[in-house]
């Protein structure tokens, strides 16, 4: 839960990005799909020190994404996109969950963060 | 609090309350001792005892982890009606469906599960809503059915608040919520006995589980004042024993299935029936309240042996 392992940034589309959104080096934006009862993808690859926004989208009905480890947790609404903006710092397998209580298959409902 | 820490001679000395063949079972009953000596020295008239069952997911279908779905909660009734001292109340901490997409189904479910816990003697039974009960539709379903998800009530001196942290779906209590439970909060006497009902952990059990409230230490920060503060609540079908500071928190079995203990598995996922050992890792709890005593737990099984 260190927040030396990620710098993170929870945005709303169309607010300000950090600095390192703007200017030449635009982070890269991996968009990750939430529906009942599945991440798509469900297994996001980071190399350490790239800045990247994960873009969530839900298809169906509101559902969360938390990373415990790194302190990261959204709601995603469907309708709207939930921007996660983040610089990998440290190595690993980092695992996810819906936090939001969608259903008969929420528990179900992982991935994982693998940085390297 | 471990079992082993358990003092025998008090065990024995207890045998008073819902003794009988229960008390007998091979299961065993341990009786524990709540977060400190004499906490409850203030309630004047409390000299009584409750009970607690939690998880009862009715309307749950899954033959390999518990073929019995459909009997277990009328067991359980009957085991409670069989009781030879009788408890002053039942509460029922969460979960009292298990959770459906259709909005038709899961008022269904609540009506059907109403239906049923009426074949209990005891009529003063309290409710509380669990996550599959209102997650889905925050709490809509239940309020028409159970009435408000949060409230308080006075036993013989014990103040009770209920607290629901599932209508929100994130599991938060909530502003509104938390500034209603610090303005009841401000009415109480800080040495008064508090028992605080709810459905999930109010502390860190396992977040990546679920097993947590979200303003959970919110909450908590709330109820440090007072000196008599006891939390009892479900959603982890498992015993669990915990303290944050002075105040202790008792989570209680299931009756539908049980989980596997906080992060011994990779994946949360329900322990498989056991057709050696029907109902295992199922039962109810008895919290005897006593002037000038600690309040004292007992586990119960469905069935008696
Ligand atoms: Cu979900
Ligand atoms: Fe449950």
């Amino acid at each position: 839960m260190s927040p030396f392992y990620f710098a993170v940034a929870i945005l709303a589309v169309g607010l300000a990005f950090p600095n390192f959104v703007r200017g030449e080096n635009t982070p890269r934006v991996i968009e990750i799909q939430a529906k009942k009862f599945e991440f798509t993808p469900n297994e996001i690859h980071l190399k350490l020190g790239e800045p990247v926004v994960l873009r969530l989208k839900s298809l169906d009905r509101k559902h969360g994404f938390k990373v415990t480890e790194l302190g990261v947790d959204a709601v995603i609404k469907p309708g709207a996109a939930t921007d996660v903006a983040l610089i990998p710092q440290k190595k690993g397998t980092f695992h996810f969950h819906c936090s939001v209580f969608c259903g008969s298959g929420h528990e179900g409902m992982t991935g994982v963060i693998i940085v390297d | 609090m471990k079992k082993k820490d358990f003092d025998r001679r008090e065990f024995l000395k207890l045998s008073g309350i819902g003794a009988g063949a229960v008390f007998a079972s091979s299961l065993g009953v341990f009786p524990k001792k709540l977060g400190g000596n004499s906490i409850w020295a203030a309630g004047e008239n409390a000299d009584f005892y409750f009970l607690q069952l939690s998880d009862t997911h009715w309307g749950f279908e899954g033959p390999k982890v518990n073929p019995e779905a459909k009997v277990t909660l009328k067991k359980a009734i009957q085991t409670v009606n069989s009781l030879k001292f009788k408890p002053d109340f039942i509460v029922f901490t969460g979960d009292l469906t298990h959770t459906t997409d259709d909005d038709k189904e899961r008022r269904r479910r609540l009506r059907e599960f109403k239906e049923i816990v009426q074949g209990l003697e005891i009529k003063n039974l309290r409710f509380l809503p669990g996550e599959h009960d209102a997650s889905l539709d925050e709490g809509l379903a239940y309020k028409e059915v159970f009435g408000e998800t949060y409230y308080t009530f006075t036993h013989k001196g014990i103040h009770f608040i209920a607290l629901d942290n599932v209508s929100d779906p994130a599991g938060n209590v909530g502003d509104v919520q938390r500034n209603w439970l610090k303005a009841e909060l401000n009415k109480l006497p800080k040495d008064v006995p508090i028992v605080v009902l709810t459905h999930r952990p109010l502390f860190d059990l396992m977040p990546d589980w679920d097993w947590a409230t979200k303003d959970g230490k919110q909450v908590v920060d709330l109820l440090m004042p007072y000196k008599n503060v006891v939390v009892f609540y479900g959603h982890i079908h498992q015993e669990n024993h915990h303290m944050t500071g002075h105040i202790s928190h008792h989570s209680a079995q299931s009756l539908i299935f049980p989980l596997p203990a906080p992060g011994s598995v990779p994946k949360k996922a329900p322990i498989p029936w056991d057709a050696a050992h029907p109902f295992r890792g199922l039962g109810f709890r008895s919290i005897e309240e006593e002037k000038q005593k600690a309040a004292e737990i007992k586990e119960w099984p469905v069935v008696k042996a």
